[in-house]
């Protein structure tokens, strides 16, 4: 098996002098990141306790499994005969009641998938529903398998379309009027399929700059430099940093797959609230795979009066630490909201790397 | 989330587990120690291991070896000498006779290796989708040597922690084999009796505590030494041994080497000089990528990595199974 040689983007010496550079930085910034996995990386390398204390890093909704509303886990528990497929760490994201864990303890039949093209075989034998939860990095490679069902006829499989789409949360963020943000970090996997130029509105409708990102600790401190060099001047822009992989239109056949079976719609994200545009449905030349239509699923919006404050996390109002619940009532043994339950999540980074 | 039933994750070996001995085993049982090895009298040493894998053949073993190895290493982290097996098999109907068979010479060459005697055994059948095709439990009982008397009691600030090769590698070979990954070359499971290495070890070195790092990865071993001595840990990223696949396969799916279960790899304490220690363990077979990845240290409490740019990143005990990451 060959592997990238990421030496280059570890460099000591450049790390050293970029850290170095920052250090003298006056204006207090708040940085913004909205994957997941910078949000790991960051915690990973000890990039935080690398910084001023004036350049803040907040972590945003960048978590697909964070956004995901837990009506989507009791209405999952409830479906009879059906083998439920998903990615591991669905399993446990807190239901009202319970987990899909702790159901499938109890007997229902819950199993985990590193790909969804298994629950197409698994479909073979019994009904079986796919849990569709992802951002663009992995909506294609479902969209594919419903392609693949289609072809196949298959009758006993369907894909719960809880897709999330990057871009339109990010407006929906600016738009609130408690967020006060200086610049974005940007997903480089997303980016990967959808392209830098995705970005544009940000700093021509919101005046805002953003750097799409790598995961090694150079790529993120340099793009904290560049966004650090965009407030200096007042010169917000997309910068695409990760070039090694992500160019400005991003990746077409995968769009192209995208378009042929899902279709925008409004999504409902956990903590935020229904967000116009911010999703991806099934077309209705596929509605035999829509397991929102077969078994008349809908979602409803948390109630939410447990103290748990995931919704102003994700919003990048406070940080995890300033949530009363956070590693008292919430940690990872006993998550209450789901920031905590993925080990992307905001408050799970907080709680392993920041503490 | 409260738990009135038992999940997978009770079985993690991580703090699901550890609450499950504590609240139930431990409230009835009062146990000695809740090592993995016990001594009970006359420098006898004893243990037993129930092993459940699925598949039951993967690249580099098969559930028999590893009902040899696993039992014959966790009496050897004691310093004991292991002598004798006992073994059951809890087998599911339908399960094929020549597979039976190709397991169980596997423990016998397992067995021989490691030179100890299977000496009685019991045998049941359950009905089918009753047991996932075969388990086995064995039973180990081995002598310790006059003067070693190894314990995490002893160590102190300054102490060393030396690995006898690459981790993660027995996860990477089962989840490949499990999930279908197709990685070429297959990596193969690190799957081996530490005996001979043990008592190598033990001649060559100040050794303070050994521990196989199985189920929770070297992680979990160095947490629960921290917090049994109340001592700080930090270890070094850059000195880890790890294999390039099985960083790639971590990467892709989000999971950390260092939680892994190995079936061949120690985590030993050691006190004083350690260059005569390692270059003896190097001589091994099991010991070849034996290295030094960190100390004991009043600098911190718990335990910590430092990574390859200069940070400090808590290696916490986990709560359950880490699960694969969505993207």
């Amino acid at each position: 098996m060959k592997t990238l040689d990421l030496s280059k983007y570890r460099d000591p010496k450049l790390i050293k002098q970029i850290v170095e550079d920052l250090k003298n930085w006056e204006k207090p910034i708040k940085i913004m990141e909205v994957c997941g996995s910078h949000t790991m990386a960051i915690g990973h390398w000890g990039i935080r306790k690398l910084l001023p204390e004036n350049i803040s890093l907040i972590s945003g909704p960048g978590c697909p499994v964070c956004v995901t509303p837990s009506s989507l886990i009791d209405e999952l528990i409830k479906l009879k005969n059906v083998t439920i497929a998903t990615f591991g760490d669905v399993l446990r994201v807190p239901g009202k009641e319970e987990t899909l864990e702790h159901a499938r303890a109890r007997g229902l039949d819950v199993r985990i998938v590193y790909s969804p093209l298994e629950a197409l075989e698994m479909a073979k034998e019994k009904e079986t529903v796919f849990v569709g939860i992802g951002f663009e990095t992995t909506i294609p490679g479902i969209a594919q398998t419903i392609l693949m069902a289609k072809q196949q006829k298959l009758k006993n499989f369907s894909v719960f379309p809880a897709f999330k789409l990057v871009p339109p949360a990010l407006e929906a963020l600016l738009s609130a009027e408690d967020i006060k943000l200086d610049g974005f970090l940007l997903p480089g996997h997303v980016s990967v399929i959808i392209g830098s130029e995705s970005y544009m509105l940000l700093p021509q409708k919101y005046n805002i700059g953003g750097v799409v990102a790598g995961f090694e600790p150079l790529d993120i401190l340099a793009a904290i430099k560049i966004i650090t060099e965009q407030v200096k001047h007042n010169k917000p822009a997309i910068v695409n940093e990760y070039n090694r992989v992500v160019n400005i239109v991003g990746n077409k056949s995968a769009q192209k797959v995208i378009d042929a079976v899902l279709k925008t719609e409004d999504a409902l994200w956990r903590g935020i609230g229904w967000i116009p545009d911010s999703g991806l449905g099934i077309r209705d030349e596929f509605k035999e795979f829509d397991a929102s239509k077969k078994y008349n699923i809908t979602l409803k919006e948390e109630e939410g009066n447990s103290g748990c404050r995931c919704a102003d996390v994700l919003k990048g109002i406070i940080i995890p630490p300033e949530c009363p619940l956070f590693e008292k009532a919430c940690n990872p043994a006993h998550p209450i909201g789901p920031c905590m339950v993925s080990s992307e999540g905001s408050c799970a980074a907080y709680y392993k790397y920041e503490r | 989330m409260k738990y009135d039933i038992i999940t997978l994750g009770h079985g993690s070996g991580g703090g699901l587990t550890r609450r499950l001995i504590n609240d139930i085993f431990d409230k009835n049982f009062k146990l000695p120690t809740l090592d993995d090895a016990v001594e009970i009298e006359n420098r006898i040493v004893v243990t037993t291991d129930a092993h459940v894998i699925k598949p039951i053949f993967f690249p580099g073993g098969d559930i028999g070896k590893l009902s040899v190895t696993g039992t014959v290493n966790d009496v050897s982290m004691k310093g004991a000498i292991p002598k004798y097996l006992l073994i059951t098999y809890i087998i599911e109907e339908g399960f094929k006779i020549d597979d039976l068979r190709t397991i169980t010479e596997s423990v016998q060459k397992a067995a021989e290796e490691a030179n100890v005697k299977i000496i009685a055994g019991d045998t049941k059948v359950v009905e089918r989708g009753k047991a996932d095709g075969l388990y086995i439990t064995t039973t180990g009982i081995g002598f310790l040597p006059e003067g070693v008397d190894l314990s995490s009691k002893s160590i102190k600030n300054g102490d060393k922690i030396i690995v006898n090769g690459s981790i993660g590698d027995h996860t990477v070979a089962i989840i490949n084999a499990r999930e279908k990954l197709g990685l070429t070359p297959a990596p193969q499971s690190d799957c081996a009796s530490l005996n001979e290495l043990v008592q190598l070890m033990l001649k060559s070195g100040n050794i303070k505590f050994l521990r196989d790092a199985t189920r929770g990865g070297v992680a979990t071993i160095l947490n629960e030494v921290a917090e049994d001595t109340n001592l700080g840990i930090i270890i070094n990223e850059e000195d880890i041994p790890i294999k390039d696949t099985v960083n790639a396969v971590c990467g892709l799916l989000g999971l950390d080497a260092l939680y892994m279960a190995n079936e061949g790899k120690l985590v030993s304490f050691v006190s004083g000089e350690t260059s005569n220690l390692l270059k003896e363990m190097k001589k091994h077979k099991h010991g070849k990528e034996s290295t030094l990845i960190g100390e004991v240290t009043s600098e911190v409490k718990g335990v910590y990595l430092r990574t390859s740019i200069g940070g400090l990143r808590p290696l916490l005990m986990l709560e359950s199974d880490p699960l694969p990451r969505i993207c």
